[in-house]
């Protein structure tokens, strides 16, 4: 039995805002369900009592001194931006039409 | 070739400091070599010859001066495309990035140029670092050096190729489930993922936090340490640094190199010398463990049975933080933005960019990763996965109480043909069945050359406790100090 299907892996494609065409849903459905069949191996494991691990380092909050240091211009910032306005990233609308007007 | 492209780091090093060579001359004939091979081989995505001309000589002025000089002044290196350079492009391998130049160095990047090192450029990866073979890189593929018709590793197989073609002796990678140290096996050179901690993150284009690890690439053991600790150390920008020194890694190598290894216990992994790897791998392994009897180590088989879950338990945990890490990149912020029409929404915008911007292989591991996120899934997957990781640690921590390093071939198989594992994905992830335990755990990990398969290099991989960095430095030296260094056929 397949462990995912094409209809759900259009559903991940969305979750994920990858504008994903038919032709590599079609690619993506049966490697998706290799990969996910392969790693579903770790269910084999008998860890119900074993703690998770996130994380290899043991850590609890790492804070730092409260001093003003150097940091980057809004012109360094913003250097990257595909679209800026009066030192702002600029950003396609928001809201829909029908809420926005 | 020139002379000066076949020395080691320290030899280059040694050179410059005593004036029989200039940082200028040393990183002209780098440069000369890559303008004469990079075309075949593919390793650099940018070569910054303006910037490493400038950068060397600054260092022959300073010798000049009178000023005394670090242990790496003069030395060229090339630095995997994974690690922002301020003002010289940094695109992760990826179209979403193709064009952006970073306004900061990365912490690893300031502390070569600190070094007095000299960058030469950046370096051919799998995008976003995800891949075994540098063939998902979206600026086509690096070519091995052994066989130019045959993968250098990856995800760094650019920095691996660039050491094994003479065109840098030292060169930066990052390892997140083998990303140095399965490139350093194929291409006969010597690759090293310190400890988790160890080195710095800051400034590291982030695939999967917990496991990401910036470290040293060279063709020698020693330049290798060398590196290791010019790049190492604690770094108040990154959370996740250890705030301890590192350890002498360079003391560790050269007492190595005496080629004494009495009264060291290692241990074979039994998962992982059997099945799993292909004959002529196994063959060239048994010889390598053979000569380290004869350095006088003690050779004994250490059981990790949770070692096999290690695969399938790293292809949830990785596509998970990638899929999660992955969502900075939406056309706001920096790099592409497709389909801004001034009609469309944000969220068109952000999946019409990501569509465009990824390649195949990343949109795999999101989807991935979010499925094993998602709700219903998330205990069976990535909860359970993580469980399975608190497991590995546990047989690395069992294993460490009776040897002091554990050894392994670095990988199941040698170079593989370009195209030969692109169209079944997890045929590609098999590449790090080996090296993925390490990441895990999260100790260091080396891959150092041991001998030819049908004249192809074969690695052998030596894993230690967290923060005992300097074992494996040792084991690996000795070796090298027994089977020698491999030079790939002349290009």
């Amino acid at each position: 039995m397949a462990a995912i299907s094409r209809e759900e892996v259009a559903h991940l494609a969305r979750l994920s805002r990858l504008a994903v065409t038919e032709e590599e849903l079609d690619t993506f459905a049966g490697q998706l369900d290799v990969i996910l069949q392969a790693v579903a191996q770790v269910g084999k494991v008998a860890a119900a009592d074993i703690p998770p691990t996130s994380h290899s380092v043991p850590l609890t909050n790492v804070l730092r001194e409260d001093v003003e240091t150097p940091c980057l211009t809004p012109e360094e910032a913003l250097s990257g931006a595909p679209d800026a306005e009066q030192q702002r990233f600029r950003v396609p609308r928001i809201l829909n039409e029908d809420l926005a007007s | 070739m020139s002379d000066l492209t076949t020395k080691t780091a320290a030899e280059i090093a040694a050179l410059v400091a005593g004036g029989e060579a200039s940082a200028v001359e040393v990183t002209q004939a780098h440069l000369d070599r890559i303008a004469a091979v990079d075309d075949r081989v593919h390793a650099f995505l940018h070569v910054d010859a303006e910037g490493a001309l400038a950068a060397a000589r600054a260092v022959d002025e300073r010798r000049a001066a009178g000023e005394a000089l670090g242990p790496l002044a003069g030395v060229p290196v090339a630095v995997k495309d994974v690690l922002t350079t301020k003002g010289v492009p940094t695109t992760v391998g990826s179209k979403i990035l193709e064009g952006w130049r970073p306004p900061y160095d990365a912490t690893i990047v300031e502390r070569l140029r600190a070094a007095g090192t000299v960058m030469l450029g950046k370096t051919n990866m799998d995008e976003f670092a995800m891949g075994s073979s540098t063939e998902y890189s979206a600026y086509g593929p690096t070519r091995n050096p052994w066989d130019l018709d045959r993968i250098p590793g990856g995800s760094g197989g650019g920095s691996a190729a660039a050491l094994a073609a003479y065109e840098a002796p030292l060169a930066i990678g990052s390892d997140t489930g083998g990303s140095i140290r399965q490139p350093g096996a194929v291409t006969g050179t010597v690759g090293a993922k310190p400890t988790y901690g160890g080195t710095s993150r800051y400034g590291l284009v982030a695939f999967s936090s917990s496991l990401d690890t910036p470290g040293p690439c060279a063709r020698t053991v020693l330049d290798a340490a060398l590196l290791h600790e010019a790049i190492g150390g604690h770094d108040p920008r990154d959370s996740t640094s250890i705030p301890q020194p590192v350890p002498d890694v360079v003391a560790a190598a050269k007492l190595g190199a005496t080629g004494d290894l009495t009264g060291v216990r290692l241990g074979i992994v039994t998962e992982f010398a059997g099945e799993g790897a292909e004959p002529g791998v196994l063959a060239v392994f048994r010889e390598a463990v053979d000569a380290l009897t004869k350095l006088g180590a003690e050779i004994v088989e250490v059981s990790c049975p949770h070692f096999t879950y290690a695969l399938p338990a790293y292809y949830l945990i990785a596509p998970s933080e990638c899929s999660s890490n992955l969502a900075r990149f939406d056309g706001v912020r920096f790099g592409l933005r497709v389909g801004d029409d001034g009609n469309r929404s944000l969220e068109e915008v952000m999946s019409l960019t990501r569509e465009a911007g990824f390649g195949p292989e990343v949109k795999r591991r999101i989807m991935i990763g979010t499925y094993a996120l998602s709700s219903g899934y998330y205990d069976a997957y990535y909860g359970q996965a993580q469980k399975v990781r608190t497991l590995i640690s546990r047989d690395f921590t069992a294993a460490f109480a009776q040897v002091d390093a554990l050894i392994s071939p670095t990988t199941p198989f040698v170079a593989f043909p370009i195209g030969a594992r692109t169209s079944d994905p997890y045929q590609m992830y098999l590449a790090d069945l080996f090296t993925i335990p390490t990441n895990l755990y999260g100790g260091p990990g080396i891959s150092v050359p041991c001998g030819l398969s049908d004249g192809l290099p074969v690695g052998l991989q030596v894993m230690a406790p967290t923060m005992a960095d300097d074992r494996m430095y040792r084991v690996a030296a000795a070796l090298e100090s027994a089977v020698g260094t491999f030079t790939p056929p002349a290009l």
